[in-house]
């Protein structure tokens, strides 16, 4: 904008540039000021609503308040994440997302990966239809969808035992403690599958169609073309979408919550990370410890999808 | 250059303006006691208004005949969530310093929970401690200690066994009196031919599974109000290991279900017929007649809660609830009032009988004869309070709560569920639960004795 209004104010006094400089400079210097006011707003919500509260939880995550030592806040520096990080059900629950990111993230990605590429090749009518199909889960709030599949897995309501018992077997107790780790994968993947789907096959869309004719004259094969063309093209994608699983993961909160209704015994308060800190704050009033475990497990998900972002640099483009 | 510069000045201005107004809307909505929003209509809008968070059923009868008959003090209600819903947001509240109700309805076992952070007003300083005697007396040990009194009670849970005659007599076996009889009757049950479980044992029922044990004379907690940071632990005593260690039996012999309670699939089970007993509380049968599925030849009777020596028996009591008034509120006196007046009317028991199916602890009511001679259609008209359930609620002595109970719950269900699921035996599930409140009671600053 300010070079294009420079050059005409040089266009009507073609005196020298001395004459345009500081009017300009001038008229910057208050457009910077207008843009501090188009920004306040958003700072302003932005300050109260995410700044201030990290602010006030990380200074909670470093005083101390048991429940017997009413109402004196006590300051402790570190000893609340010395606490966290020897605290058996913390690490038990960090390690059991990080085996939900194992099996989770691979799985939805595959899925996704897979639903796109026949999508992206295929352009019939039926295709458009089941594109649609397989992104509406995403459209069904997170609560909904965990308390219909608690439906669907519910031994007497559900109808596995029903599809079960049409070849003589006897369905398995979804929310049992042995199956509710993949009970809870299969939701989860359902939920979120169409929404990466849809990223990567708009990824796919952007490709220059010259490419695969000349793939084609190459010789390439479709299956060729996919693995070899459109998978690599779209990599940056492909990282993008693991991030949000491996974030999304890391704070497993809705659907363990929700199904924890119908399954108490396989599904404890501290199941996940998140699930603790929530109980610990709200059922346990322990916000100190909680803010801490908050912290802890911010800043682990930071520094897991750091280092993931580091080493896909490369495939990510940010390099 | 300069016109459009203000033109734009204008509508950041006005942008702004706009976000702010979206600010305030936002704060408004949870303004303080005074700018509430009641869910009841306030019929003398002058009076003082003092709000009241419960989720009784029906409560807004309730609340407005108290708005009705009284002229200076109005109530404005609002349904904060049930049990842990509104406890949740009352601990919120707490912390924050701003946003408790001035009356809050608070279940007896919560009351330790939260007299323990200076959250509840001792309203003998308003006459309380008079009402003494208008009140059961386990009722009003659960809301006092010493002289202080921490809430007014409303209803309670004297337990009692409510069973199916139609499948008792189908299978020619005689129904129980004792826990002795009660696993035998299990056993017969099943070897004629009955193919679902004499009870259900929820590994996840809390309360139920606390008054179980008392019944055989557990007392997990030594606590009081006026030593709040002192607590006695002994979880894992001998009595709590027989009674859990008779369940264990009749789980390991597939007499007894483990079905978590509270679901849906449980609340099914209750009414079609999976099971022959339903160890209730009295608002049980209220809780049956609102399941829906149920078997249609269903016949509901009701019978003594089974003891462990018929010769002293001892009663126990499942929930049960209170008001209390927060130290939040602005006008305590004028809350205690209403703490006090909700209920102390045969006209608003009659409302909290027939349309809540609430037991009354308010002695004038629990006594009278148009209470006592009830009689339960649901139950073919036998009068299930005179023969069941004003008993349990009478030999009721009280109970000593933790300050910190839905962590010690949570710490039972999971015990519990490792013990059915991992088959370990019952001292093992006891003693993991006492190490790990005796732990837990010491880290919040607790001096624990064992």
């Amino acid at each position: 904008m300010s070079s294009v209004l420079s050059e005409s104010k040089s266009a009507v006094t073609p005196g020298g540039p001395a004459r345009t400089t500081r009017p300009t400079s001038k008229i910057a210097s208050r457009r910077q000021r207008w843009g501090y006011v188009y920004v306040a707003p958003f700072a302003a919500v932005f300050a109260v609503f995410l700044v201030l509260p990290l602010g006030y939880a990380l200074w909670m995550s470093l005083h101390n308040k048991g429940i017997a030592t009413a109402g004196r806040n006590v300051f402790v520096g570190a000893d609340n994440y010395v606490k966290a990080f020897t605290d058996p059900v913390f690490l038990e629950g960090l390690w059991r997302v990080l085996r939900f990111v194992l099996v989770m993230v691979p799985v939805q990605v595959l899925v996704a990966l897979v639903a796109a590429l026949l999508l992206d090749t295929l352009a019939t009518r039926l295709s458009q239809v089941s594109r649609l199909l397989i992104f509406v889960p995403y459209a069904i709030p997170a609560v909904i969808g965990a308390l219909m599949w608690g439906f669907l897995y519910s031994p007497r309501f559900g109808p596995a035992q029903d599809l079960f018992g049409l070849v003589g077997l006897t369905a398995p107790d979804f929310l049992s403690s042995a199956n509710i780790f993949g009970s809870l994968v299969n939701i989860v993947t359902w939920q979120w599958v169409g929404y990466y789907m849809i990223i990567i096959y708009a990824a796919l869309r952007s490709i220059d169609p010259s490419i695969y004719e000349a793939a084609v004259l190459d010789g390439a094969d479709r299956r060729q073309i996919a693995l070899r063309i459109k998978v690599p093209m779209i990599s940056s994608s492909m990282v993008m979408i693991v991030v949000f699983a491996l974030i999304g993961t890391l704070q497993f909160f809705t659907e363990p919550q929700v199904l924890r209704s119908s399954a108490m015994g396989a599904i404890p308060t501290d199941y996940t990370p998140n699930m603790y800190a929530f109980a610990t704050a709200f059922n346990y009033s322990q916000f100190n410890y909680a803010s801490t475990l908050a912290f802890s497990l911010g800043f682990l998900v930071f520094v897991g999808s750091y280092l993931f972002l580091f080493l896909t640099r490369k495939q990510s483009g940010l390099k | 250059m300069r016109r459009s510069a203000r033109r734009r000045g204008v509508a950041a201005a006005a942008a702004m303006a706009v976000s702010a107004a979206g600010l305030a809307a936002c704060s408004g909505g949870s303004g303080g006691a005074a700018e509430a929003t009641c869910t009841n209509e306030i019929k003398q809008a002058d009076a003082t208004q003092v709000t009241v968070w419960a989720w009784y059923p029906s409560f807004e009868t309730i609340v407005d005949r108290f708005n009705e008959t009284h002229t200076d003090l109005q109530i404005c209600w609002t349904n904060a969530g049930q049990g842990a819903d509104e406890y949740n947001k009352f601990q919120t509240a707490i912390e924050a310093g701003t946003g408790a109700p001035d009356v809050i309805m608070l279940e007896a076992e919560v009351l330790p929970t939260f007299t323990i952070l200076d959250s509840l007003v001792d309203l003998s300083e308003y006459g309380a401690g008079e009402l003494e005697a208008d009140y059961t007396a386990g009722s009003w040990s659960d809301v006092s200690g010493g002289d202080s009194v921490y809430a007014i009670p409303v209803d309670g849970g004297p337990m009692g066994m409510l069973y199916r005659a139609d499948i008792f007599a189908e299978h020619g076996v005689e129904v129980p009196t004792t826990w002795d009889e009660f696993a035998t009757a299990a056993q017969d049950l099943r070897d004629a031919g009955f193919e679902g479980h004499i009870t259900d044992f929820p590994t996840n029922g809390n309360a139920l599974n606390y008054a179980l044990f008392a019944q055989n004379g557990w007392e997990p907690f030594q606590y009081d109000a006026a030593k709040p940071t002192e607590i006695g632990i002994n979880v894992d005593s001998p009595e709590a290991e027989e009674v859990l260690g008779y369940w264990k039996g009749l789980i390991d012999d597939d007499l007894v279900a483990t079905e978590d309670a509270f679901t849906t699939d449980y609340n099914a089970a209750l009414v079609d017929g999976t099971y022959a007993v339903y160890l209730a509380a009295a608002w049980g049968p209220g809780y049956l007649q609102g399941l829906s599925e149920a078997d249609a030849d269903a016949e509901w009777r009701a019978a003594p809660l089974p003891q462990w020596d018929p010769e002293n028996p001892v009663q126990v009591n499942w929930g049960g609830s209170t008001f209390a008034v927060t130290t939040q509120s602005e006008q305590p006196e004028a809350a205690a009032t209403v703490a006090k007046e909700l209920f102390d009317t045969d006209e608003a028991w009659r409302l909290g009988v027939e349309e809540a199916a609430l037991w009354p602890q308010w002695k004038p009511m629990l006594e009278s004869d148009w209470f006592t001679g009830l009689e339960a259609p649901f139950f073919g008209g036998q009068k299930i309070n005179e023969e069941v359930f004003l008993d349990a609620a009478n030999g009721y002595e009280g109970f000593s709560f933790s300050p910190f109970q839905v962590y010690a719950y949570d710490q039972q269900t999971q015990a519990l569920f490792d013990m059915v699921e991992n088959d370990t035996d019952a001292a093992t599930a006891l003693g993991t639960v006492q190490d790990g409140l005796v732990q837990y009671a010491t880290e919040q600053g607790f001096t624990v004795t064992e």
